[in-house]
C-alpha cells in the first residue's frame, strides 16, 4: 500500500515541479521514490495486516511480487529512457505520466475490487495513450496514439459490460465475494454469468494483446517512441497478466469450461500468429512487437493452468514475467542505441554489430537467447516452469504447439543474431553507448545470467 | 568432484579467454586441454571398471523442484569422457594460427568442451539438457563466424533442427517426471524407475519424444538433412567437433536416456528405428559413392557409420553396446584424421575436389602412407581400431536379426569402396592439376597425427583395455533395458 502512495505522491511532485520550478531535482526524485517504493514493499512481505479501503485493496504477497517485478522494470527503464525524454519532450510531463502509469499497473496488480480493476487499468492506459504519442511531430507516433486509444477505449468496454453482467448475477464487485459466489453454486450459474465472464475473458486479452485481440499491438508498438514501446511491451505486459491472473484465478476457476476453451484457443492462435507474423518482419522494432505477442502467448499457459495450486502458477507467471521484463528492457535498449546511431530500426542496421560495438552485440545477444528461452538465460526457466505446469494440468497439446512455436521464435531470433556477427555493415560506424545504457544493460545482463543460473531463490517465493 | 574439475577447468578457461583475448591464447587453450586430458587418463587408471558412477558430486541446485547438479562418471561416462578430452587438445593443435579472431574459437571450443564432459556426466535429467543445449550454443557460434559457406542459412537450420529434438526430449522428460513420487525429482535412477513402469501406451509416445533428439543429433536417416551441408561449410575444426564427439552425444543418449527410462517403448519400436538406422546405413554410403568433394563424402559416410550404431544400441546386447561404446570412440578418431588430412589437402591445394587431386603418393610418401593407415581404420581392416566396433556391433546386432544385419553388413562393403576410391584418386596415378608441387607432413602435422595413427593401431591390435572399462557398466544397464 504505501509504495502506492509513494508513486502516486510522486507523480503528482513531478507535475508541481513546473509551477515551482525545481524541474532539475525530478528525476532523482522520482529514482528515491522508486527506492521508496520497493523497499516498502519488501518491507511489507508477509505483512498479516494487507487488506486497505474495505477490501478494494489486497496486497498479498503475490500482489507485492508483481509489484516489484514492476518496479524494478520501470526503475531500469527510466534510466535508460531520461535522456531521450529530455531531448524530445517535457520531462516533467513525461516523468509524471509515466509515474501515473505506474501507479495504475500497480492497482492492476493489487485490487480486491472489479471498480479497483477499472480504475488500474485507466489509470494505466490514459497516460500511456499520451506517452505514445509523444513525439508531436512525427505522424507514426500520433497515429498510434490513436489506434491504441482507440483500441484501448473499445476493450474497456467489454471490461465493463463483463463486470455488470457479474454484478447483475452476484450482485458483488468485491472479487471474493464472487468467488464465494461461484464456489456457492457450484456449476449452476445463468448463462448472463457466463457471458460476462467471457466479456471480462475478452477484455483482458486484449489488454494482453492475445490473438486476435492484437491487431493495435504492431502498430502502436512500432509507431511509439522506442522507449515508449519498451515500457509497453514490458511493464505494462505484467500488470496485464497480474490482473488477468489475480481475477480469473481468484473467482472464475472452477467456471472452467467456457473460458478455459476459449483460453485454449486463443494461446494457441497467440503462439503461432505471434511468432509466424514475427518471422517475415524486416524491422527490428516490429519483430519484437509481434514477438512480445507471441511471449502473451507462453504467459497464457500460465491462465490455462489455472487448476493446479496458485502459488505453483503464480510463481511460474512471475519467473517468466521478470524475465522477459529483463530481456526485453535489454533488447530495446540496444534497438535504441543502435537505431539512434543509424537512424533507421531495420535488421541491416545491426549488421556486423560485433565489430562495431561488441558489447553490444553480446548483450543483445544474451537477451535474444533468453528471449528465445536458450539455457542457461533466465528465459529458458521460465518457459520450462510455465510449460511442466502446462503439462502438468493436462494441456500437453497446448504444450506442444507452444514447443513448434518457440522453435519458430528462435529462427527469428537467432537470425538477427547472425546478423550482429555477419561480414560487413562497417560504413555504418561505431555506436556509443552513454553511462545510462551501460548500467541498464549490465544490472539486465547479471540479471538475466543470475535468474537462469540460480533460479531457486524466486522459484517458490509465492508458496 | 572430480568429474565436476573436469567440467569446470575448461569453463573457468573459456571464460578467461573470453574476457582476457591475447596472443597467448592458443598456448593457454592447448595447455588447459592437455592438462584435463592427464587428468582423465589419471581417473581412468584408477577407476578400474566403475558400474555404478564414481568421483560423483551432487549438490541441490533447484531443490524444490527436485533438480540437483548430479555429476558422475561410471564405465560408460568414462569411454566417453575419454574421447572428448583425447580429441580436444588435437582438434586445438590442429587449428592453425590464421583464423580471425583466434581467441574466441578456443574459447568457445573449450565452451563446449565443457559442456560436452556435462552431457557425458550428468546424473540428472534436467542438468543433462541444460548441458545438452550448452553445448549446441559455442558450435552454431563456431560453424556460423568461421564457415566457409555463402549460405548464411546453414548454420540456422542446423541449429533450429537439433533445437526442435531437444525441445521435444524436454517434454518427454517432463513426462517421465511428472509422474515420479512425492514432490518430484529428475533424477536418472528414479526416472529409470519411474518410466519403466509406465504403461506400454504412454512410453511409446514419450519415446518417440526421445527419440527424435538423439535421431536428429546423430543423425539417423530421414532427419540428416541438416548434417551434410553443415559438415562441408564448417571450418574443418567445427566439423571435427561435431562428428567427432557431438555425434555421440546422441548415440550415449540412447544409452543412458532412452532404453532404460521407456524399455517398453523401446521394445515396441526397435524394430522401426532399426529399419530407419539400417536404411541410413546404405542411403549414406551410396551417397558418399557418388561425392565429388572430399569433406562430403566423409559427411555421408558418417550417416552410414553412426546408423550402424543406432541399429546396435536399438539391438540392445552386450556386444552390441560394448561395440558401439568402441565404435563411438574409434569413429571419432577416425573422422578427426579424415578432417585433418582433407584440410591439409586443401591448406596445400586449395580444392577439395577429388578430380583435381591425384598423384600423392610419388612426391609425399609419408603423407600417403599416414593416409592409408587411417584410410584402412576407416573401412575396418582387422587390426585397425574400425574394425573391432564394427565387428562387435554386427555379431550384436546379429542376435536381433540376421537379415538386418546382412543390409547393415554393406556399411563394411561400401565403406571399403567409397574410401578407397578416394585414396586412390587423391594419392595415387597421376598428378592432378593442383597436385603439381605437394609437400610432405610437416612436424607440427606429424605431431598432430602420430599419437592418432599409433591409436588407431593399438586400439585394433588390443582392444581389450577400452573395452574392459565399460564392461561391468554395460551389464548393469542391460539389466534395466531388460528387466527381469
Amino acid at each position: 500500500m504505501k509504495s502506492l502512495i509513494f508513486l502516486a505522491g510522486i507523480g503528482v511532485i513531478a507535475l508541481l515541479s513546473e509551477v515551482f520550478r525545481f524541474r532539475k531535482w525530478v528525476f532523482p526524485l522520482m529514482l528515491l521514490g522508486l527506492i521508496g517504493a520497493m523497499a516498502s514493499a519488501v518491507y511489507d512481505w508477509n505483512a498479516p495486516a494487507h487488506h486497505f479501503f474495505n477490501n478494494m485493496l489486497v496486497f498479498d504477497n503475490m500482489a507485492i511480487a508483481f509489484t516489484l517485478v514492476m518496479c524494478f522494470t520501470f526503475f531500469l527503464w527510466l534510466i535508460g529512457s531520461r535522456a531521450d525524454f529530455e531531448e524530445h519532450t517535457h520531462i516533467t510531463d513525461t516523468l509524471s505520466l509515466s509515474a501515473f502509469a505506474l501507479t495504475g499497473a500497480m492497482m492492476m496488480a493489487s485490487y480486491g475490487n472489479l471498480v479497483m480493476l477499472f480504475l488500474g487499468i485507466e489509470t494505466l492506459s490514459i497516460p500511456l495513450y499520451v506517452l505514445a504519442g509523444s513525439r508531436k511531430n512525427s505522424l507514426n507516433s500520433n497515429e498510434a496514439a490513436l489506434k491504441y486509444f482507440l483500441m484501448g477505449s473499445f476493450a474497456t468496454g467489454f471490461l465493463l459490460m463483463g463486470i455488470a453482467l457479474v454484478y447483475g448475477v452476484t450482485g458483488a464487485f468485491h472479487v471474493h465475494t464472487i468467488a464465494d459466489y461461484v464456489k456457492t453454486m457450484n456449476g449452476q450459474y445463468p448463462p448472463m454469468f457466463y457471458l460476462g465472464v467471457v466479456l471480462i475473458f475478452c477484455a483482458m486479452a486484449f489488454k494482453v494483446s492475445a490473438v486476435p485481440f492484437h491487431f493495435w499491438a504492431p502498430d502502436v508498438y512500432t509507431g511509439a517512441p522506442t522507449q515508449v514501446t519498451a515500457l509497453m511491451s514490458t511493464v505494462v505486459k505484467t500488470a496485464a497478466f497480474a490482473a488477468f491472473f489475480r481475477l480469473f484465478n481468484t473467482c472464475f476457476a472452477q467456471v472452467g469450461g467456457t473460458w478455459l476453451i476459449l483460453a485454449e484457443v486463443l494461446a494457441v492462435l497467440t503462439l503461432l500468429v505471434g511468432n509466424i507474423t514475427a518471422l517475415v518482419q524486416e524491422n527490428v522494432k516490429r519483430m519484437l512487437a509481434y514477438s512480445s505477442i507471441a511471449h502473451a502467448g507462453y504467459l497464457m499457459l500460465g491462465i490455462l493452468s489455472i487448476s493446479l495450486p496458485s502459488a505453483a502458477n503464480g510463481n511460474a507467471i512471475l519467473f517468466y514475467t521478470l524475465a522477459y521484463s529483463l530481456g526485453g528492457v535489454l533488447a530495446f535498449s540496444v534497438l535504441y542505441l543502435v537505431s539512434e546511431s543509424t537512424q533507421s530500426d531495420h535488421a541491416e542496421a545491426f549488421r556486423g554489430l560485433f565489430r562495431r560495438n561488441p558489447f553490444l552485440a553480446v548483450s543483445l545477444s544474451i537477451a535474444l537467447f533468453s528471449l528465445a528461452g536458450i539455457p542457461p538465460m533466465a528465459g529458458f526457466f521460465g518457459k520450462y516452469y510455465l510449460f511442466v505446469n502446462a503439462i502438468h494440468s493436462g494441456h500437453i497439446w497446448v504444450v506442444l504447439v507452444a514447443v513448434l512455436a518457440s522453435l519458430v521464435g528462435v529462427w527469428y531470433y537467432l537470425r538477427l543474431m547472425a546478423t550482429l556477427f555477419a561480414k560487413g555493415g562497417d560504413e555504418l560506424g561505431a555506436v556509443a553507448v552513454p553511462m545510462a545504457q551501460r548500467i541498464v544493460i549490465w544490472t539486465c545482463l547479471v540479471g538475466l545470467l543470475a535468474l537462469g543460473l540460480f533460479p531457486n531463490a524466486l522459484v517458490q517465493i509465492l508458496s | 568432484m572430480l568429474t565436476a574439475l573436469l567440467i569446470a577447468l575448461p569453463l573457468v578457461a573459456s571464460l578467461f579467454l573470453f574476457a582476457i583475448p591475447g596472443n597467448g591464447s592458443r598456448n593457454l587453450a592447448v595447455g588447459v586441454s592437455a592438462l584435463q586430458l592427464l587428468i582423465t587418463l589419471a581417473l581412468v587408471f584408477t577407476a578400474g571398471s566403475p558400474a555404478a558412477p564414481k568421483y560423483v558430486l551432487d549438490l541441490p541446485w533447484i531443490p524444490s523442484l527436485g533438480i540437483h547438479f548430479h555429476v558422475g562418471m561410471d564405465g560408460i561416462s568414462l569411454v566417453l569422457v575419454l574421447l572428448t578430452n583425447l580429441l580436444v587438445p588435437f582438434i586445438l593443435l590442429s587449428s592453425g594460427a590464421e583464423s580471425a579472431r583466434p581467441s574466441s574459437f578456443y574459447a568457445l571450443t573449450l565452451l563446449m568442451q565443457s559442456a560436452l564432459v556435462g552431457v557425458f556426466t550428468a546424473q540428472d535429467g534436467f542438468l543433462f539438457y541444460i548441458f545438452w543445449e550448452l553445448a549446441l550454443l559455442p558450435i552454431w557460434f563456431i560453424v556460423m563466424m568461421w564457415s566457409s559457406g555463402e549460405n548464411a542459412r546453414t548454420p540456422l537450420k542446423f541449429f533450429v533442427y537439433t533445437l526442435t529434438g531437444s525441445l521435444l526430449m524436454l517434454v518427454g522428460l517432463v513426462v517421465v517426471y511428472l509422474h515420479t513420487p512425492g514432490a518430484h525429482s529428475f533424477d536418472l535412477q528414479v526416472l529409470c524407475a519411474t518410466g519403466s513402469h509406465l504403461s506400454a501406451e504412454t512410453q511409446s509416445w514419450v519415446f518417440w519424444l526421445l527419440f527424435l533428439a538423439f535421431a536428429i543429433k546423430m543423425p539417423i536417416f530421414p532427419l540428416h538433412t541438416w548434417q551434410p551441408d553443415t559438415y562441408t561449410e564448417a571450418p574443418v575444426q567445427g566439423t571435427m567437433l561435431l562428428s567427432g564427439i557431438m555425434l555421440k552425444m546422441g548415440t550415449y543418449g540412447v544409452m543412458r536416456w532412452l532404453l532404460p527410462v521407456v524399455p517398453l517403448g523401446a521394445a515396441q519400436w526397435s524394430a522401426l528405428a532399426i529399419g530407419l538406422a539400417v536404411t541410413g546405413i546404405v542411403y549414406g554410403a551410396c551417397i558418399a559413392l557418388v561425392q565429388t568433394d572430399f569433406k562430403r563424402l566423409i559427411a555421408y559416410s558418417s550417416i552410414s557409420h553412426v546408423g550402424l550404431m543406432a541399429a546396435g544400441l536399438m539391438a540392445a546386447n552386450v556386444q552390441a553396446f560394448q561395440g558401439a561404446l568402441f565404435q563411438m570412440v574409434s569413429h571419432g578418431i577416425s573422422v578427426f584424421c579424415l578432417f585433418y588430412i582433407i584440410d591439409r589437402i586443401e591448406a596445400r591445394t586449395g580444392t577439395r575436389e577429388l578430380s583435381a587431386l591425384g598423384g600423392v603418393r610419388s612426391q609425399a610418401p609419408g603423407f600417403a602412407a599416414i593416409f592409408l593407415v587411417v584410410t584402412l581404420g576407416a573401412v575396418a581392416l582387422p587390426l585397425t581400431n574400425g574394425f573391432v566396433g564394427e565387428f562387435l556391433l554386427l555379431a550384436g546386432l546379429y542376435q536381433w536379426s540376421a537379415a538386418a544385419t546382412a543390409v547393415a553388413g554393406l556399411t563394411v562393403v561400401l565403406g571399403a569402396v567409397y574410401m578407397l576410391r578416394a585414396y586412390q584418386r587423391t594419392m595415387l596415378g597421376e598428378a592432378g592439376k593442383s597436385t603439381g608441387i605437394f609437400a610432405e607432413l610437416s612436424s607440427h602435422e606429424r605431431l598432430v597425427l602420430y599419437p592418432m595413427v599409433a591409436l588407431i593401431i593399438a586400439l585394433g591390435v588390443y582392444p581389450k583395455p577400452l573395452l574392459d572399462i565399460s564392461a561391468p557398466a554395460v551389464e548393469q544397464l542391460l539389466s534395466l533395458v531388460h528387466p527381469r
